[in-house]
């Protein structure tokens, strides 16, 4: 117990202590949480009067990033699958962080959520026991068990992996590798549950579609690993922690399979919506074209498909993807194209024209995007921090007084 | 009358009678006092009992409200402690002394509407009854019936518009079709509410605890006949439209952050009265009853009639028919 105390203070003391870099990026940091939590606080004063959302659009901004970070937090199997499955050691040394991303994803998709309800203080109605969960009916009730189970899966993994290495012990596998493998399934379900979610809802013909759960797993196969990318060479850069070029190449491989699939089921939809040409329609012709002169939606789509189809063609096309630039490029193509397009591409359509056929446009206003900026900040804030100690960990630079590193890690490149 | 239906206005939108969301009766705006209770009750200060209201400190937070327990699981003392803390609160916000009560499914009833299309003329009056009976505010102006104006000839609701304000209804070549919850046999918004704070009655009406909705607004996105609203701000409503008929189910003042909705009134139709849309129609479109009663007239349209459904295809098993006759 004493150890576990010891344990927390150190962690948190890597946490604090740092270089200027870093200083400066987690003050940053600190300042956008700040606004976003004021942002929440106002919310919560006024009521949610002060979001541009409304009757006919009632979801806004906010469930777009729940949709897209479900995503992220699902995308660590990119690297638990052949991290546990087929044993790439390139790849395990990074597992961890890889949990850690979804950890903090998910903790981020709550947040979303919390910040969203009207009724924050009443979020314990949820808690079976005390409250009332709606299962099996409500698909919402299904996403807070997922997300749940995701979490503390993720949060028991790395921390109990971490807390050996701390220790120098070797980690005893029934421990977390029985979860390890249900958190792999786990990934695929909260992905799932939250498209059939929207899938579930006979009111909205254009959610209510059988390709939007594969959409959502491909979609997220694809922007997890281009968001892998641009991290880990951050990482790289910043830390002690080496990541192999073999890992990179290995997103990149997932990335030549995740975005073509992505963009064919991209494809099937819109045949689907405009050869049949229905009025359920409608809230496709309102995201690529506009509907009855609202036009809000369409430059955003057709630029994020812009954006999805040229980073395909750098993946896809060797002399291309070899050049660093470009291919860093696409990955933050890849990251901007699919937030658009899963996130407001599909939340805000899914509203216009409301069932009765009324048609009221939604843009986020600057609180929204406040808030939200808030929640992403405190996402890379808890990711920076989490990572610094995680690698301190690993490398042997954090461990317990007296205790030997096992199995030291690779050295890396001083 | 109401010239227009705009559900929702921009916080920044100034007060007075912008946006079409003034009430023509004339009442003032209370601008400062909208979204603050206490000094909603200050702002009314023409009612004097207001003024007593402010001082009580309702700015502690309330435990009691924040920890009260779903409406099916309470017991009758602990309800009725409820309704009078909730009728001092709109007592306070208001000044007005409201009752509120609980009246109880009926025995071997199951209410239906049913709307004659024939005779509907657009007049909207049900809107503004329906407004006055259930307390629904001005500002932002919230509604429960919404009438669709459309071109003979076609049923094509992207086409129509609720906005419609012309001098005299009906327009020629135009017929009107009013929307209000439909009361589903299979409803899809009570099967999306995660806390189970909506559900439907034995009698058919589907209701909302108001005390215990989270406001995640998923039934709002669920429900295909958009007969849900959304609590966006805090309860503002002058005093002299307060209907102090409430139920705990139905009417009463809704807190904010929740969703609430049309409730066949059943405050009235639980002790036997018509919903106050039904009263109101000048035109005797509107019809409703007990359709488990062989001689009620719904249940002699939806036998004899030829009544339809809207979007029938979704399998909600309305209670609500639409029939020309």
């Amino acid at each position: 117990m004493k150890q576990l105390i010891i344990y927390f203070l150190r962690m948190g003391l890597c946490a604090i202590k740092g270089s200027r870099t870093y200083y400066v990026w987690m003050a940053t940091l600190l300042i956008f949480i700040v606004m976003g939590g004021l942002e929440w606080a106002h919310d919560i004063r006024e009521g949610l009067v002060v979001t541009n959302m409304s009757d006919h659009v009632s979801w806004g901004i906010g469930i777009a990033n729940f949709v897209y970070f479900v995503g992220v937090a699902a995308g660590a199997a990119v690297l638990v699958v052949p991290a546990y499955l087929f044993h790439r050691e390139d790849i395990k040394e990074l597992v961890l962080l890889g949990e850690m991303l979804a950890v903090v994803a998910v903790s981020m998709c709550l947040l979303f959520i919390m910040t969203d309800v009207g009724r924050p203080d009443r979020l314990w109605h949820l808690t079976p026991g005390i409250g009332f969960l709606n299962i099996p009916s409500s698909l919402l009730s299904w996403d807070v068990i997922v997300f749940t189970g995701y979490l503390l899966m993720n949060l028991w993994i790395p921390g109990y992996l971490l807390f050996a290495r701390y220790r120098g012990k070797k980690p005893t596998a029934m421990a977390y590798l029985p979860f390890v493998f249900l958190s792999m399934i786990w990934a695929v379900t909260i992905h799932t549950v939250t498209a059939f979610l929207l899938s579930g809802l006979g009111s909205r013909p254009f959610w209510n579609t059988p390709i939007l759960a594969p959409r959502f797993l491909i979609s997220a196969g694809a922007s997890a690993p281009a968001l892998l990318i641009l991290l880990f060479t951050v990482i790289k850069r910043f830390t002690k922690l080496d990541v192999k070029q073999s890992v990179f190449d290995y997103f990149l491989y997932v990335l030549k399979i995740a975005m073509p699939i992505n963009l064919f089921l991209v494809g099937c939809e819109v045949f689907q919506e405009f050869y049949t040409g229905s009025l359920h329609s409608a809230s496709a012709y309102y995201l690529y074209f506009g509907l009855h002169g609202h036009s809000m939606l369409p430059k955003f789509i057709w630029t994020a498909l812009t954006f999805n189809i040229t980073a395909t063609i750098i993946f896809l096309v060797p002399q291309l993807r070899r050049i660093p630039k470009l291919m860093y490029t696409a990955c933050g193509l890849t990251v901007v194209g699919i937030w658009t397009e899963k996130g407001m591409g599909l939340v805000f359509p899914g509203f216009v024209p409301n069932p009765l056929g009324e048609i009221e446009e939604y843009a986020p206003n600057a609180g929204e995007i406040i808030l939200c900026v808030g929640i992403v900040a405190l996402g890379a804030f808890l990711y920076t921090a989490m990572a610094k100690i995680t690698i301190a960990i690993q490398t042997g630079e954090l461990r317990m007084k007296g205790s030997e590193p096992e199995a030291p890690a690779p050295e890396p490149a001083e | 009358m109401k010239k227009s239906l705009p559900m929702f206005r921009e916080p920044e939108a100034s007060g007075g009678c912008g946006g079409g969301s003034c009430d023509s009766d004339g009442h003032e705006d209370h601008d400062e006092g909208r979204r603050d209770f206490l000094r909603m009750a200050a702002g009314a200060a023409a009612v004097g009992v207001a003024a007593t209201a402010t001082g009580c400190g309702g700015e502690k937070p309330d435990y009691e409200e924040l920890l009260q327990k779903h409406y099916r699981v309470m017991t009758d003392d602990e309800k009725k402690r409820v309704f009078a803390r909730l009728e001092a609160k709109t007592k306070a916000l208001t000044g007005v002394t409201v009752h509120i009560s609980d009246p109880q499914p009926l025995e071997g009833v199951h209410y239906a509407y049913a709307l004659n299309l024939s005779h509907c003329n657009g007049n909207r009056r049900c809107v503004e009854a329906c407004a006055r009976e259930n307390n629904l505010p001005n500002d932002p102006e919230m509604r429960y019936i919404r009438v669709i104006e459309l071109d003979n000839g076609s049923q094509h609701l992207e086409k129509g518009t609720v906005h419609y304000a012309p001098e005299k209804v009906p327009q020629k070549g135009k017929f009107y079709l009013p929307v209000q919850c439909h009361q589903c046999d299979n409803p899809p918004c009570v099967r999306a509410c995660p806390t189970k704070a909506t559900w439907k009655e034995p009698d058919g009406i589907v209701v909302v605890d108001y005390n215990w909705c989270i406001g995640c607004r998923y039934c709002q996105a669920a429900c295909p006949y958009h007969a849900r609203r959304f609590n966006w701000v805090a309860p503002s409503i002058e005093p002299d439209r307060v209907n102090p008929n409430q139920g705990y189910l139905s009417n009463r003042i809704r807190p904010v952050g929740v969703v609430e909705k049309c409730t066949f009134c059943l405050h009235r139709t639980r002790n036997g009265r018509y919903p106050a849309c039904y009263e109101v129609c000048p035109t005797g479109a509107r019809k409703f009853g007990n359709l488990a009663d062989p001689q009620s007239e719904v249940r002699k349209i939806v036998e004899n009639k030829r009544v339809w459904i809207l979007k029938e295809e979704l399998g909600t098993e309305p209670r609500f028919f639409y029939f020309y006759g």
